[in-house]
């Protein structure tokens, strides 16, 4: 009997891979846990082990082909006398049965684990020096980090694997070749004592970059972001500011479960002294990250593990920054607003074209690209010609980026509402391990059309 | 060890004594309610920060907890500022914004002051990093109370400074009491400064009570943290006269045990080594008592005449 070797996800986000380099070839003998390959993933070059014995009968992609789905046959190992049967097909993802709970929501299977999709930006198009190469959004924070070391070797990067492992998920890759030892640093796994390190480097005059291998982490650190990090300035009477970036991804990724999805844009926005940004594409990644950079204000950098991969134009001046504290009517609309940030962006843009082609309603699509201080005159002004407002986050509902949206809208333009405002969150649970509770726990395309039928009383 | 000339006496005498009288002063007006919220006193401790003091840079920087007024004075801050900012009034270190837990003074690499106990620990491990970043031959002196060294980001810091060589010294201000809680209830193992053994990171014992045996500590620990060795910890054993704060009747102690303590006053210890040397004579010695009675009078009269931040300040320095 034959068996196929399957191209495997080797992390939790990885759809595809590409085959590097195979270790057999056709009529070797393989036994259990030989190895049979390098895969490249998003994130690494891995070798794979083979799980079966038999002969290597056919090798179905050559070395250097990329972009292999997970799932694929990529070999066939087997008795040689035996006939060889390929199966048809081989779905990314089983399809999972749900059922309908709690949330009151229609709910579709989506058979790719990483659905973002992006469509073009008006506004990003309308930029003279844009790029003709698309680039990740992996590469366009790398490439900022570079670009400003390179300006101040005061700027300097420190974090969990930042250096010689080039990054848990490949941000940093080529910064300690580049820029060395001293000023790409490794750290222990001790978020406590080297986010106070870096703060008390900042209190002295550097320029630390901080990442956070995720912000889950980062509660490891809290004390110091927020005690020491934001209120030293006022607390010094305006003597000792802290200009510091902590970076790193924020949110759920995929299947990583509780205590690795959580989204902390309400908590560290509600702090003052620091200011928080959440970029969405690779384009206001770089402008955002570089203003990040230069302020001499602690910012906290809310990156997206999913979105690591989205590729887009960018701007290459060295100069390019977006300022903080602006937002980005990413489309203009006229029947209503949708208010959001980060990876909701994409799905806000889904569901913007599902509302014209199935409601004929003219979404405005509010990317907020800053949490704090936050935009409230671009909201507000939308507000005034939609009347209606939905916001669309991946936080916890309680307390949310939205619900301060819902106040100061509720204040401020409380006449020119024509329906209370919604906002679609995650659900009010720890984040479950199951794709199937996953998907109905994350905010969907489905949700945010819900909300806009129910502002613009559509049954 | 440093050899001490007769204006060190002089100058020993003066700082620790200032620092008496100015805490003696900071109770008077927190009795009279012209100071607020939190106040630690550094009585009995006095040799330990003058002593460190002794042996350094101008441009090494410091960073202490929240029992930070003999620190400041030590620096050769103005006490009339640091009262101010005690009574939480504009002309303050902090413009009032920081209070007695929260001072600093970027001019003089004093920063702070820090509230949260342990947290001054990775923060002055991170300045000796930029020390060390900037090629500077400075080094940083992390004061940190006997209660923090059962506080776990401590490590994490002992850890990085010494893998990383970090040019700090640490000083375990051991004054036998975390708050109200004594050493022996809290900490398991009683020397302290053993701590950093397990990082690499050697350490000793002084008596705080005599200020020349922290003298000779600290010359001998800021060479070996200044030639690039890495991190030190002096364990300090001292004493605070008064309780953990304002509030505090210190009921957990015995009326001999302090007593005891006052016999090896750290003051009298400078003084009558003085008058044995004939450095001074108690005419002089007088003068000084005289002369420091009066500055800390006029800084208590700046800080209750000082005008309170005005309204508008409540919105600034936020961000710079």
């Amino acid at each position: 009997m034959s068996t196929e070797i399957l191209m495997p996800a080797l992390s939790p986000t990885m759809t595809e891979g590409n085959l590097s380099k195979w270790l057999i070839k056709k009529g070797d003998t393989v036994k259990a846990g030989d190895l049979i390959a390098e895969i490249e993933t998003d994130k690494a070059t891995m070798e794979v082990e083979a799980v079966d014995e038999g002969v290597v009968l056919d090798l179905l992609f050559k070395e250097g082909e990329v972009n292999i789905p997970v799932n694929k046959a990529i070999a066939i190992i087997g008795d040689p006398n035996e006939k060889i049967e390929l199966k048809k097909e081989h779905p990314v993802e089983k399809v999972i049965e749900e059922k309908k709970i709690e949330k009151n929501i229609e709910t579709k299977t989506e058979n790719k684990k990483d659905d973002i999709i992006d469509t073009p930006s008006p506004k990003i198009e309308e930029d003279r020096n844009l790029s003709s190469e698309e680039i990740t959004m992996r590469q366009a924070l790398r490439d900022t980090m570079a670009e400003e070391m390179r300006k101040d070797n005061k700027v300097f990067i420190l974090g969990e694997e930042v250096a010689e492992y080039q990054g848990a998920y490949k941000v940093t890759q080529g910064l300690l070749q580049e820029f060395g030892k001293e000023r790409v640093l490794d750290t222990p796994i001790s978020e406590h004592g080297f986010t106070g390190l870096a703060v008390g480097a900042a209190f002295k005059g550097l320029r630390p970059i901080l990442e956070f291998m995720t912000f889950n982490f980062s509660m490891q650190a809290i004390d110091q972001i927020i005690n020491s990090a934001a209120k030293t300035l006022y607390m010094s009477g305006g003597q000792i500011n802290c200009p510091i970036v902590f970076r790193g991804p924020n949110g759920a990724a995929a299947q990583v479960a509780a205590q690795h999805s959580q989204d902390f844009s309400s908590w560290y926005s509600q702090v003052p002294g620091l200011k928080v940004i959440a970029p969405s594409t690779p384009y206001n990644a770089k402008g955002l990250l570089r203003s990040a950079i230069s302020d001499p204000n602690p910012v906290i950098f809310l990156e997206n593990e999913i979105l690591y991969g989205l590729k887009g134009p960018v701007n290459n001046d060295i100069n390019f920054s977006i300022p903080i504290g602006k937002a980005n009517i990413e489309k203009e609309g006229k029947d209503l607003t949708i208010v959001t940030y980060s990876i909701m962006l994409q799905k806000s843009k889904e569901a913007a074209l599902r509302l014209k082609e199935e409601y004929n309603l003219d979404t405005e699509i509010i990317d907020l690209q800053t949490l704090r201080p936050l935009d409230t005159e671009t909201i507000l002004n939308s507000v005034k010609k939609t009347n209606r407002l939905i916001t669309v986050e991946e936080s916890w509902p309680f307390g949310s980026v939205g619900s301060e949206i819902a106040n100061i809208v509720q204040r401020d333009a409380f006449d020119y509402l024509d329906s209370p405002v919604i906002k679609v969150n995650s659900a009010d649970v720890p984040m479950p391990y199951a794709l199937s509770l996953e998907k109905l726990y994350l905010p969907q395309v489905d949700d945010i059309i819900n909300a806009a039928k129910k502002v613009s009383y559509i049954k | 060890m440093k050899k001490l000339q007769k204006a060190d006496y002089i100058k020993m005498y003066s700082f620790m004594l200032k620092i008496r009288r100015f805490e003696e002063r900071a109770a008077q007006l927190y009795g009279m309610g012209k100071i607020g919220g939190f106040c630690h006193l550094y009585i009995g401790q006095e040799a330990v920060v003058v002593g460190i003091l002794m042996t350094i840079d101008k441009n090494d920087s410091v960073v202490t907890t929240y029992r930070d007024h003999g620190h400041m004075i030590a620096r050769g801050l103005d006490p009339k500022r640091i009262m101010a900012e005690l009574t939480g009034r504009e002309d303050g270190y902090s413009a009032g914004k920081g209070g007695s837990m929260h001072m600093f003074s970027k001019e003089n690499n004093f920063y702070g002051g820090h509230g949260i106990v342990g947290a001054q620990v990775p923060i002055g491990t991170g300045i000796a990093f930029t020390h060390k970043y900037n090629g500077e031959k400075n080094i940083c002196r992390t004061y940190i109370g006997d209660g923090a060294m059962n506080n776990g980001q401590v490590f994490e810091a002992f850890n990085l400074a010494a893998l990383w060589k970090l040019p700090v010294l640490y000083i375990i201000e051991n004054n036998k009491y975390g708050m109200g809680t004594s050493v022996d209830r809290a900490a398991a193992g009683l020397d302290l400064y053993k701590r950093g053994e397990a990082f690499g990171i050697p350490g000793e014992k002084v008596d705080g009570m005599n200020i020349f045996s922290v003298i000779e500590a600290a010359d001998k620990a800021g060479k070996y943290v200044r030639e690039g060795n890495g991190p030190y910890i002096i364990e300090v054993q001292t004493y605070r006269y008064r309780g953990h704060s304002m509030s505090d009747p210190a009921k957990y102690r015995t009326k001999e045990e302090l007593d005891n303590y006052k016999q090896t006053d750290p003051i009298e210890i400078v003084k009558s080594e003085i008058l044995k040397k004939k450095i001074a004579t108690n005419d002089e010695i007088e003068k000084i008592n005289k002369d420091t009675l009066e500055e800390i009078k006029n800084a208590a009269e700046f800080a209750t005449n000082s005008p309170f931040p005005k309204g508008s300040e409540l919105y600034t320095d936020v961000y710079l």
